[in-house]
C-alpha cells in the first residue's frame, strides 16, 4: 500500500517536472511571439527612417550668377516669348565654367554643368522676373546640386564610403574643390514640402500630393459622415426586425471585409464609364472612397448609440418628445465623442487607401498642384507607389521621406481620436 | 445656370420657405392664443414647407445629373443620317469623342465632315437647351413646393408626423447604400465578366494552365498567344496567402495568449497598442518594405546558402503580409478568448491543471470556433491585399509552389491590366473584371462564413 502511493507520488514528481518545463515552454513561445511583433515594429520603422532622414536635406551648391543679357537672348522682360525661349540654364554653364576655369573637353564640360539641377533654370527666371532689375548685373546664389551629387554628397560620412556609382572621379575632384571653397553645403530641403512630382528627383515635392489627398479626404468626410451617422441611427434606433433589416446588416459587415481593389473597379465601372466623372480627379477618389469607409462608420456609430443608457431614451420620451426628438435632442449628442472616434479611424484608413485609387486613374504623373476637386491630382499613398517604382536612386530617400510624412498624419489623426475618446466620451 | 449656383438658389429658396411657414403658423396661432393650439410646433411647418421645396427639385437635379449625358447622345444619334450611323460599341464612342471634340472646339473646325460639325452644333444647343429647361424645371418646382408648404399651414396640419416620415424615410435611404453599394460592386463585375466570357469560354478562364493577356493586333503577331488560363494566378496567390497565413496565425495566436493569460497589465497595456500600430500602416508602406528591404535581404541570404531566390520572391511578400496581418488576427482572438467565460479557466485550474494545460485543453477549445472565424477572415484579406504584392511580387504567372521562385496574384493581374488601359472593349481589360468577380465570390463567402461563425460563437456564451 504504502509502496504504491509513493509510486504514485513518485510519478506525479516526475510528471510535475515534465509539465512545468512544458509550462515554461509555452510560455517562452508567447514571449517569443510578443517579440517578433514588436520587433518587426522597430525594424520597419528604422529602416524607413535611416533609409528617408537625409531627404529633409539637401545639397545645394554656391555660384555667382550673371543675368547676362546676351547669353539669355532677352532683351525686354515683359516680351513673354523672350522670356519663354530664354537659356537659364546657360546662366549656370557660364557661371560653372567661370568657376573652374580649366575644364575644356566636350564631355566634361558637359560633366560639369550636370552637377546643378537640370531645373535650377527655373528658380533663376523666377528670380529674374520677380526682381527684374537684376537683367545684366551678378548676384550669388545657392542653387540645388544635381540628385546624383546630392546623393553622393551625402554618403560622404558613411562608414562603408560614399557611393560612387554615378559620380566619376573628376566630378569628385569638383565637389573636393567646392568643399574646401565652401561653396555647398546641406541644407533644409524646402522643395521637398512646396513642390509637385517631378521627374528630378531634387525637384520633387510632396506638396501636390498632399493637396490631392486633402481633396480627396474632403469628398470622402462630407459624404461618408452624415450618411454613415444616418444608417447608424436608422439600424439602432428605428429599424424594425425584419429580413429587410438583416440583408442591410450583412451588407455592412460584409462591405467591412471586402477587399479595397473591389471598390476601385466599382468607381472605374460605375463612376466613370457609367456617369463619365472625369478620370484621376479627387472628387471619383472621394466617392470610392466614401463607399469604402461607408462600413467602418456605421460600425462605430452604431457602438457609440448603443453604449447610450436606454433610460435616458425613456425620460425624453416621457416628457412627451416624439423619436426623432429624442434621437435629435439626446442620443445623437450623447453618441457624437464616439461616432467622431469612429469617423476619424475611417478617415486614417481612408488617408492610407491606394489600390482603389490606382484602378480610377489617380496614379498619373502630375506636376502641377491640383486647385480644386476636378483637378487631376495623386494622392499621397500613391505618390509613394509611382516614387518606389522609380529608378533614381535618391528617390528611394524621397519615398522613405514621403512615408515618413504619412505616417505622422496618420499617427496624428489616431492619436486625435484616441484623445476625444477620453476626453468625451461618458462612462454610464 | 450652373449646377453649383441652382443648389445654392434652391437652397435660399427653402430658407424662404421655412421662414415663411414658421411665420404664418405663429400668425394664425395667435388669433387662438398662443402656438399651444396648434397640433405641431412651428419649427415642424417652417420645416414641412423646406422639404416640400428642396426634396423634389433636389430628386429631379440628381436625375438630370445622372441621366443628361446617355439622353443627349441619343437625341444626337438619333438625328443623324443612316449613313453615319455607327456600326459597333468602339464606333459609337469614336463618333460621340469627335462629336464632341468638335463642339468644344479641341477639333479644329476646318476640314471637318459637314454632318459632324452640324452634330457639334446641335449638341451644343441641346446642352444649352437643356441646361435651361432644367434650370427653369427646377426652380419652378422649388417655387411651387413653397406654395404648396405655405398654403396648407393650419393649426390642425399634422406637420410633425409627416416632417418625422420624411426624416425617417432619408435615414433609411441612408442604410441602404450599403445594399446598393453590394449591388453595384455585384453588377459591375458582373456585366463586364460576361461580356468577357462571350470572348473567352468560361472553363478555359476557370482550368486554363496558361496565363499570358497580350492579344494580338496583328494575326501574324509573334508571342501574343492572349491565352487567359487563371489557374497560375490562383495557384500564386494561394502560395502567397499561405506564407502569409504560416507567419501571421502562429504569432498573431501566440501573442493574443500571451497577453491574455500571462502578460501583467503594465506590459499589456504598452504591448497591445504597439503591436496594433502595425494593423494602421498604409499597405503601401508594407510594400516598400517588402520590395526595397527584404526582398534584396533574401536573395543576399539564399545566396550566403547557395539557393537562387528570385528578387521578386514569393517568400519575400508573403512573410510581409503575414506581419502585416498578425495585429488582426491577434486582436480577434483576443476578443474570443476573452469571451470565454471565467469560471472555465478557475474550474481548470482548481482541477489542478498549469495554465498552459488549461489554455491548450479548455481555454484554446472553446475559443475554437471563434478563432477558425478569425482566421478565415485573416484569409480573405490576404487573398485580396493589393499594394504588397503589386510591389513586391512579380508579374509572371509561372504554375510553381517554391517559395523561392517568382509567382503573380490575381490583385497583381488586375492592377496591371486595368492602370494606364483606357481600352474598354478588349478581352485584356476585361479580363480584370473576370478576376475581381472570382476576388470578390470568394472572399464574400470567406466573410460570410466567417462572420456566421463568430457571431454564432458570440451567442453561445453571452
Amino acid at each position: 500500500m504504502t509502496e504504491s502511493k509513493q509510486s504514485h507520488a513518485a510519478i506525479i514528481q516526475r510528471s510535475l517536472a515534465r509539465r512545468y518545463r512544458a509550462e515554461k515552454r509555452f510560455r517562452a513561445y508567447g514571449l517569443m511571439a510578443i517579440t517578433f511583433g514588436l520587433l518587426c515594429v522597430a525594424v520597419l520603422f528604422t529602416d524607413i527612417i535611416s533609409k528617408g532622414y537625409r531627404a529633409f536635406l539637401q545639397t545645394s551648391i554656391q555660384l555667382e550668377i550673371v543675368y547676362d543679357a546676351d547669353v539669355l537672348g532677352i532683351s525686354d522682360l515683359n516680351n513673354k516669348q523672350q522670356v519663354a525661349l530664354a537659356d537659364f540654364q546657360g546662366l549656370v554653364k557660364k557661371s560653372l565654367q567661370a568657376r573652374f576655369p580649366d575644364v575644356t573637353g566636350r564631355k566634361e564640360k558637359r560633366d560639369l554643368v550636370s552637377l546643378v539641377s537640370s531645373g535650377a533654370g527655373y528658380d533663376l527666371r523666377d528670380r529674374l522676373l520677380a526682381n527684374p532689375q537684376l537683367l545684366g548685373n551678378k548676384e550669388t546664389l545657392w542653387l540645388s546640386a544635381d540628385d546624383d551629387i546630392d546623393t553622393y554628397y551625402k554618403s560622404m560620412g558613411d562608414k562603408d564610403g560614399a557611393f560612387t556609382g554615378r559620380t566619376s572621379d573628376l566630378r569628385q575632384g569638383w565637389i573636393e574643390t567646392l568643399k574646401q571653397g565652401g561653396d555647398i553645403k546641406l541644407g533644409l530641403n524646402k522643395v521637398f514640402f512646396t513642390h509637385g512630382d517631378s521627374r528630378e528627383p531634387e525637384q520633387a515635392g510632396i506638396w501636390g500630393a498632399a493637396m490631392g489627398s486633402l481633396f480627396t479626404l474632403a469628398v470622402t468626410i462630407t459624404l461618408s459622415f452624415p450618411i454613415g451617422v444616418a444608417a447608424a441611427v436608422y439600424l439602432e434606433e428605428f429599424a424594425p426586425r425584419n429580413r429587410w433589416t438583416d440583408l442591410i446588416e450583412v451588407n455592412i459587415n460584409n462591405l467591412a471585409a471586402v477587399p479595397s481593389i473591389i471598390f476601385g473597379l466599382l468607381g472605374l465601372a460605375i463612376f466613370i464609364n457609367f456617369f463619365h466623372v472625369p478620370r484621376s480627379v479627387p472628387l471619383v477618389g472621394g466617392l470610392v472612397l466614401t463607399l469604402m469607409t461607408l462600413p467602418t462608420i456605421i460600425i462605430s456609430g452604431r457602438a457609440a448609440i448603443k453604449a447610450v443608457p436606454p433610460s435616458i431614451r425613456e425620460a425624453a420620451i416621457g416628457v412627451g418628445a416624439s423619436p426623432m426628438q429624442v434621437v435629435l435632442h439626446h442620443v445623437l449628442p450623447l453618441a457624437m465623442p464616439g461616432m467622431l472616434t469612429g469617423a476619424i479611424i475611417g478617415m486614417a484608413q481612408a488617408l492610407g487607401e491606394t489600390a482603389p485609387l490606382l484602378m480610377i486613374g489617380m496614379v498619373a504623373f502630375i506636376v502641377d498642384i491640383p486647385a480644386g476637386f476636378t483637378d487631376p491630382a495623386t494622392v499621397l499613398p500613391v505618390q509613394i507607389f509611382l516614387w518606389a517604382d522609380s529608378p533614381e536612386r535618391a528617390f528611394v530617400e524621397k519615398t522613405s521621406a514621403a512615408i515618413m510624412v504619412l505616417l505622422a498624419f496618420l499617427i496624428m489623426m489616431n492619436t486625435l481620436a484616441v484623445v476625444l475618446r477620453k476626453r468625451l466620451e461618458r462612462r454610464w | 445656370m450652373q449646377t453649383a449656383n441652382l443648389l445654392i438658389v434652391l437652397l435660399a429658396l427653402s430658407t424662404v420657405a421655412y421662414l415663411m411657414a414658421h411665420s404664418r403658423s405663429v400668425a394664425l396661432a395667435r388669433p387662438l392664443g398662443g402656438i399651444r393650439h396648434l397640433h405641431s410646433l412651428p419649427f415642424f411647418y417652417g420645416m414641412r414647407a423646406s422639404i416640400w421645396c428642396a426634396l423634389p427639385s433636389i430628386v429631379l437635379l440628381a436625375l438630370w445629373l445622372m441621366f443628361d449625358e446617355p439622353v443627349i447622345s441619343m437625341v444626337l444619334l438619333d438625328g443623324l443620317p443612316a449613313s453615319h450611323q455607327p456600326a459597333s460599341a468602339a464606333d459609337y464612342n469614336l463618333l460621340l469623342n469627335s462629336i464632341e471634340n468638335l463642339a468644344s472646339g479641341a477639333l479644329s473646325k476646318e476640314g471637318a465632315d459637314p454632318v459632324l460639325l452640324a452634330a457639334a452644333e446641335k449638341l451644343n444647343s441641346l446642352r444649352n437647351t437643356g441646361q435651361l429647361l432644367v434650370t427653369a424645371v427646377v426652380l419652378s418646382l422649388g417655387v411651387l413646393g413653397l406654395g404648396w408648404g405655405w398654403v396648407k399651414v393650419s393649426p390642425q396640419l399634422r406637420a410633425r408626423q409627416q416632417v418625422e416620415r420624411v426624416f425617417k424615410s432619408l435615414l433609411l435611404a441612408c442604410a441602404c447604400v450599403a445594399i446598393l453599394t453590394t449591388l453595384g460592386i455585384l453588377l459591375s463585375v458582373l456585366f463586364e465578366s460576361l461580356r468577357f466570357f462571350q470572348a473567352i469560354p468560361v472553363t478555359d478562364f476557370l482550368f486554363g494552365t496558361e496565363w499570358s493577356p497580350q492579344m494580338a493586333i496583328r494575326p501574324d503577331q509573334v508571342g501574343s498567344s492572349g491565352s487567359f488560363g487563371a489557374i497560375p494566378l490562383f495557384v500564386g496567390t494561394l502560395l502567397i496567402s499561405t506564407i502569409a497565413m504560416i507567419v501571421a496565425v502562429p504569432v498573431g495566436l501566440m501573442s493574443a495568449l500571451y497577453l491574455a493569460e500571462y502578460a501583467s497589465p503594465r506590459f499589456r497595456n504598452l504591448a497591445k497598442p504597439t503591436l496594433e500600430i502595425l494593423a494602421g500602416i498604409p499597405t503601401v508602406v508594407y510594400g516598400f518594405f517588402a520590395a526595397l528591404t527584404v526582398a534584396p535581404f533574401m536573395r543576399e541570404t539564399g545566396e550566403s546558402m547557395g539557393l537562387v531566390v528570385s528578387s521578386e520572391s514569393a517568400l519575400a511578400a508573403g512573410l510581409v503580409m503575414g506581419v502585416m496581418i498578425i495585429p488582426f488576427i491577434s486582436s480577434l482572438a483576443d476578443d474570443v478568448i476573452n469571451a470565454v467565460p471565467q469560471s472555465m479557466r478557475d474550474g481548470s485550474l482548481g482541477l489542478g491543471a498549469t495554465k498552459s494545460e488549461t489554455i491548450k485543453q479548455v481555454i484554446f477549445p472553446a475559443a475554437l470556433p471563434g478563432i477558425v472565424g478569425g482566421v478565415l477572415l485573416a484569409v480573405s484579406r490576404a487573398i485580396g491585399e493589393t499594394m504588397i504584392v503589386v510591389m513586391a511580387a512579380g508579374l509572371a504567372a509561372k504554375m510553381t509552389v517554391n517559395p523561392l521562385e517568382t509567382v503573380t496574384t490575381v490583385t497583381v493581374q488586375i492592377v496591371t491590366l486595368l492602370v494606364g488601359d483606357q481600352e474598354f472593349d478588349s478581352p485584356k481589360t476585361l479580363a480584370a473584371f473576370a478576376l475581381g468577380l472570382m476576388l470578390f465570390l470568394v472572399t464574400l463567402v470567406l466573410n460570410f462564413i466567417a462572420l456566421r461563425v463568430v457571431k454564432k460563437y458570440r451567442e453561445q456564451y453571452d
